[in-house]
């Protein structure tokens, strides 16, 4: 094992912020993009999933 | 033609593949993700010169070579559309875009804070910076040139234009370093020659690579499947697809 205690693994030597803040932005803008693909899958079904609706019951 | 590969480009039949291959290739990129974070985090050494600074390397060089290669793919799909005039590959040129771009700010990011403690500067206007910023422009601009134009199949073969033109710009950020004097560093690992660094981190490089690979495939096929339903929302096959009637 190469670090001492989980102190030490999080100041990462003094560089805490420029490893964090490289690990922590990518951590989040890949969740971002994951959440809008799925958010834009969802509300593209419920549309179609509507208009399929609508041309089935005109009266509606 | 025992294998008619072509089948394949129509998108209701490429749709519910891509759709099965999604999950597989998430957990691909968990799994390796994992090992590489675990091997570049606990087993690979502090390096000598670098001290810990040097731990960003692992999603700074698999960004850059990400975003590279898809601008190249997504260069590809666009070629094969407007020679072959297929409508999947314009539709998975679009889909790789965003997830390119993305690829593009991580590198830019993560060398932005990698910059700072071991060149003493977030910035600097060298060729391999720069070029690597245009890049960012490049996807940007292909996505806003295709949302510019209302006409589907103007805006796919003008983007594509756009991408082929600017596809001249990643030989430029690759040789970047060799070509010109620069701030960054030269490539580390390369085909010709022995890479210059610990077994260990080429190993939680590479490692981090794939994963990286195996994501920006998984993130596209996402992708491309909305853009397929959203273009082909009046086919018969989408409307009898289960998820569009019982959403």
């Amino acid at each position: 094992m190469i670090w001492g205690s989980a102190s030490e693994f999080f100041a990462m030597g003094g560089y805490a912020l420029y490893v964090w803040g490289s690990y922590a932005v990518t951590s989040v803008v890949l969740a971002a993009e994951l959440w809008l693909l799925a958010r834009r899958r969802r509300t593209l079904l419920a549309r179609l999933g509507r208009s399929l609706n609508a041309a089935r019951n005109p009266s509606q | 033609m025992a294998f008619r590969i072509w089948r394949f480009a129509a998108p209701q039949v490429f749709y519910p593949i891509a759709g099965k291959m999604i999950p597989w290739f998430m957990a691909v990129a968990a799994v390796l993700a994992a090992l590489g974070l675990y091997i570049g985090f606990f087993v690979a050494p502090t390096d000598f010169q670098q001290g810990e600074a040097y731990r960003i390397i692992f999603i700074h060089v698999p960004a850059a070579w990400m975003s590279m290669f898809i601008y190249l793919v997504m260069a590809f799909w666009c070629a094969v559309g407007l020679v072959l005039n297929t409508r999947l590959s314009f539709m998975m040129a679009l889909a790789l875009a965003p997830t390119g771009a993305l690829m593009t700010f991580i590198a830019l990011w993560t060398g932005s804070l990698w910059g700072r403690p071991t060149w003493g500067t977030w910035w600097v206007w060298d060729a391999r910076l720069t070029s690597e910023l245009i890049l960012l422009f490049l996807y940007i601009g292909f996505l806003s040139l295709h949302a510019a134009i209302d006409d589907v199949r103007r805006a796919d073969k003008a983007a594509s234009l756009l991408a082929l033109v600017g596809a001249v710009n990643v030989p430029i950020i690759y040789f970047s370093v060799q070509w010109w004097n620069t701030l960054h560093q030269g490539a580390s690992v390369s085909l010709t020659r022995a890479p210059s660094m610990a077994t260990t981190m080429l190993a939680g490089m590479l490692l981090m690579a794939l994963a990286a690979w195996a994501y920006s495939i998984a993130a596209s096929f996402m992708r491309v499947r909305s853009i397929i339903l959203e273009r082909e929302s009046d086919a018969d096959w989408v409307r009898n697809l289960s998820e569009v009637k019982s959403p």
